[in-house]
């Protein structure tokens, strides 16, 4: 048994090692593994050092909790100046500043450096739904609130849950509190419970359906984009359906407030290499990502427009004073 | 014959030098993984990915890697429940409670054996189950609404009472803990925060890892303090491996339940592993003639927790791969995996990507038969790593429970929390009340609730809807029934006397 003994220290080493993968960049996740957010760290990442923008990989970390508010504290409290730094972000972080979720923190408490592809919202009914159509749906809730259940991937007040009311809204519905909404671990298990006949329809991103919508067991009632995405040409619009909203929900990075220019350049041009790459495209397409790339300033500009509107709709709706 | 077509394409595509190679070394770092408190397989796989990418693996090789480590933990994580009553992981929690009785009384190493054959049933069984049934059983998943998973886990509550032989008032306090502790967080129907005290480390609510290493590791760790290193339980001697046929035959039928229960636990997405192999055991209590033996040692109780769990991993990989649903912390680390590899899990991935899913359940297969040598004839090897004497093993497992936990957000409020939690634990052991009803309700009390609050949203409130479906009524009854016959039946069977 002495061989074993060795055996088992170099097998503990191996395990205590293995966290620790030399000093390369690292971008944090500010979610568990699986989501989308985990999804921009790992293939922007990889893409990166695939064609050449950073010279060593790019190591993810997964930092979960207060909706991505414990990363955001981490960064601004903890690595304010790191320049090797980058954190996934989406419309879900631009959503939470916007209703002071974050525990008072501001969005310009770290420099946003772009978004590099939207992910769209859609409204998705089981495919035995009576509901052919967003107005069939939109009507249904006008005419009896307490018919229609939506289910969505995230809590009360969250982007998914949004859009349902920014929908209803356009078509002049602004009695919020009566919508039904229940808020589930993801979008897949929303559909799931959508398809089981739980709940009537499920309020998402493309991406959440796509597997669904190909095997036939839902269908998409509207997408909120200006025109009909690419690959799903059969989807309609919901501006084609007379409800005047585009809602996406972008995915991007954002870095550290307090970094050198020159650092902030480097990662602003490595996220505009990858946003030109087939690599990239060949990633969106996988996903259901529809391009959307917006870097540097003119993002922060595009963002101040979303927070502050997202800020106006929460306080008309009653999700913040 | 389509199927064993696919198979055979599966296994021309894992039977290669190089995937057996990492299937072993994922098995056997799997293991080591599992058997240390505070590293479960959930981290175990997420530590392994950058390893992974930047060994430049292709997906079936990543995936063997991935898969093997996964099953690797569900076996290892009961050789540190057996031996040192610290759960190796969440699911291995239930092998405490007969399995370490067991090797006081000396049996340790017929109780890893068993274990280790128990596993291999559950999860040998399970990756069957999945091959033949995998696009079938995504329908469960359909039927099961809110109601029905509130039924479900008002039944894992209700039966909660006859885990403890001695003091039922303590357990039913021990669970309320637990379901108050579950609490803590951002309510997820309204975003409003509850018992955070303003601490965004809060806000997401305890971790259960925290929970677990924090109450049987930490708390053991200020037991050996207390008692100068003497009087610690910490150590057990194993002997020779032996096979124990008798157990193993006695346990055959148990086995096989507590696979089909595990099972079907695992297929449910909001159920998973750790109500599988709650529900195997309690399950197995009331069915086997000599239950009222269970917390004892009794080697059923040993092998029904280990088939349910192992079982309920193979059966989380269902919802994974058909709908996109990862059932547990691991599945999602291996949706995360496969999502970068361009894999997009859903209904369509047998069809679309037969070469992946066929490749991965051969793996699987594989996999298992390399587990069942290592953890069995080989079990020595890991043994070695916790039967070291008190004073060396236990700062080792205080470095790896905090290394482990750190691992798990990088935030040092977890730390703290988990020393919380060993003082809590080291009261609790104290005072005689039992930790496991805290973390099962810490692990169950967020489901549960989510699931009535959804239902009451979806019914307007009315209650009668938590009875709208067969399934649902059928739970009811079932938990009902699991509340009710033990008070009954502790008056007919005298106080049970332990085997000795």
């Amino acid at each position: 048994m002495k061989f074993s003994s060795k055996l088992i220290g170099a097998s503990f080493a191996l395990v205590m090692g293995i966290g620790t993968v030399g000093n390369s960049a690292e971008c944090i996740a500010p979610a568990n593994p699986g989501g989308g957010w985990d999804f921009t760290c790992r293939a922007i990442g990889k893409i990166m050092y695939d064609i050449g923008a950073v010279d060593e990989p790019i190591k993810v970390t997964n930092m979960a909790g207060g909706g991505g508010g414990l990363a955001y504290g981490h960064v601004v409290n903890e690595r304010n100046d790191d320049g090797d730094l980058i954190v996934a972000a989406s419309s879900a972080t631009a959503t939470r500043l916007a209703q002071n979720a974050y525990a008072g923190m501001m969005a310009d408490q770290v420099s946003f450096l772009g978004a590099i592809g939207a992910d769209p919202g859609v409204l998705v009914v089981a495919s035995d739904s009576p509901y052919m159509n967003l107005m069939d749906l939109l009507n249904a809730v006008m005419n009896d609130p307490t018919s229609v259940t939506f289910a969505g991937g995230s809590a009360t007040g969250g982007f998914d849950h949004l859009k349902v009311l920014m929908a209803l809204g356009e078509v002049g519905y602004d009695d919020v509190l009566s919508v039904k909404y229940v808020g589930l671990d993801g979008g897949a298990d929303a559909i799931t419970q959508t398809i089981g006949g739980h709940t009537q329809a499920m309020t998402g991103d493309i991406s959440e359906v796509v597997g669904f919508l190909k095997s036939g067991d839902v269908r998409v009632v509207a997408v909120f984009t200006d025109e009909r995405i690419p690959g799903f040409e059969d989807i309609p619009t919901a501006k084609e359906q007379g409800v005047d909203l585009v809602a996406v929900n972008w995915r991007g990075l954002y870095v550290p407030k307090d970094i050198s220019e020159a650092d902030y350049n480097k990662w602003a041009d490595a996220l505009a290499q990858v946003a030109a790459s087939d690599e990239w495209a060949q990633a969106m397409a996988d996903n259901g990502l529809a391009p959307f790339t917006k870097v540097g300033d003119d993002f922060q500009e595009y963002l101040a427009g979303v927070i502050a509107d997202v800020q106006q709709l929460s306080k008309e709706i009653g999700v913040i004073q | 014959m389509d199927l064993l077509a696919n198979l055979s394409q599966g296994f021309a595509v894992a039977l290669t030098w190089s995937t057996l190679l990492l299937a072993v070394s994922g098995c056997f770092a799997g293991t080591i993984i599992g058997s240390l408190p505070g590293l479960g397989p959930s981290n175990g796989v997420a530590i392994l990915i950058p390893l992974a990418f930047s060994l430049g693996l292709d997906a079936t090789e990543v995936l063997v890697l991935m898969t093997s480590v996964y099953y690797g933990a569900m076996y290892g994580g009961r050789i540190s429940s057996i031996l040192l009553n610290i759960p190796g992981d969440e699911p291995a929690l239930m092998t405490t409670l007969d399995g370490y009785p067991m090797a006081k009384q000396g049996r340790a190493a017929d109780a890893l054996v068993l274990s280790g054959v128990s596993s291999f049933v559950g999860a040998f069984l399970a990756t069957i189950g999945l091959m033949l049934l995998a696009p079938l059983l995504a329908n469960v998943a359909y039927l099961f609404g809110p109601s029905e998973y509130f039924a479900l886990y008002l039944l894992a509550f209700c039966t909660l009472g006859g885990l403890a032989s001695k003091n039922q008032i303590k357990a039913a306090l021990a669970s309320a803990v637990g379901l108050g502790i579950a609490m803590i967080g951002l309510d997820n129907q309204t975003g409003l925060p509850r018992l955070t005290f303003g601490e965004l480390a809060l806000m997401d609510g305890v971790d259960f890892l925290v929970a677990i290493v924090g109450l049987f590791a930490v708390s053991e760790i200020f037991i050996f303090i207390e008692s100068h290193g003497k009087n610690t339980a910490i150590g057990i001697k194993l002997d020779k491996i032996t096979i124990p046929v008798k157990d193993i035959v006695n346990s055959g039928v148990t086995m096989l339940r507590g696979t089909l229960i595990g099972f079907f636990a695992g297929i449910l997405p909001g159920a998973g592993a750790s109500l599988g192999s709650f529900l195997a055991y309690m399950g197995e209590k009331s069915l086997a003639k000599d239950g009222n033996t269970f917390g004892t040692g009794n080697p059923k109780g040993v092998a029904a927790p280990e088939a349910g769990n192992n079982a309920a991993a193979g059966g989380a990989l269902v919802p994974m791969l058909t709908l996109g649903v990862p059932g547990s912390g691991t599945t999602a680390v291996l949706l995360a995996v496969l999502l970068t590899l361009n894999i997009t899990p859903g209904p369509l991935l047998f069809e679309e990507r037969p070469e992946v899913v066929w490749g991965l359940i051969a793996s699987l297969l594989i996999a298992n038969v390399v587990l069942l040598i290592m953890n069995v004839p080989l079990v020595r090897l890991f043994v070695k790593v916790l039967s070291v004497p008190p004073h060396v093993l236990l700062p080792g497992i205080a470095m790896v429970a905090f290394g482990g936990i750190y691992s798990l957000s990088g935030s040092s409020h977890d730390l703290v929390l988990m020393i919380v939690f060993g003082l809590v634990g080291y009261f609790c052991r104290k005072l005689g009340v039992p930790t496991v009803p805290i973390i099962l309700g810490i692990l169950l009390g967020n489901n549960m609730e989510d699931n009535l609050r959804r239902a009451m949203i979806i019914s307007g409130g009315d209650w009668t809807y938590l009875f709208s479906s067969g399934i649902a009524i059928g739970l009811w009854v079932a938990a009902i029934g699991g509340f009710v016959a033990p008070l009954f039946l502790r008056n007919l069977l005298k106080k049970p006397k332990p085997k000795i």
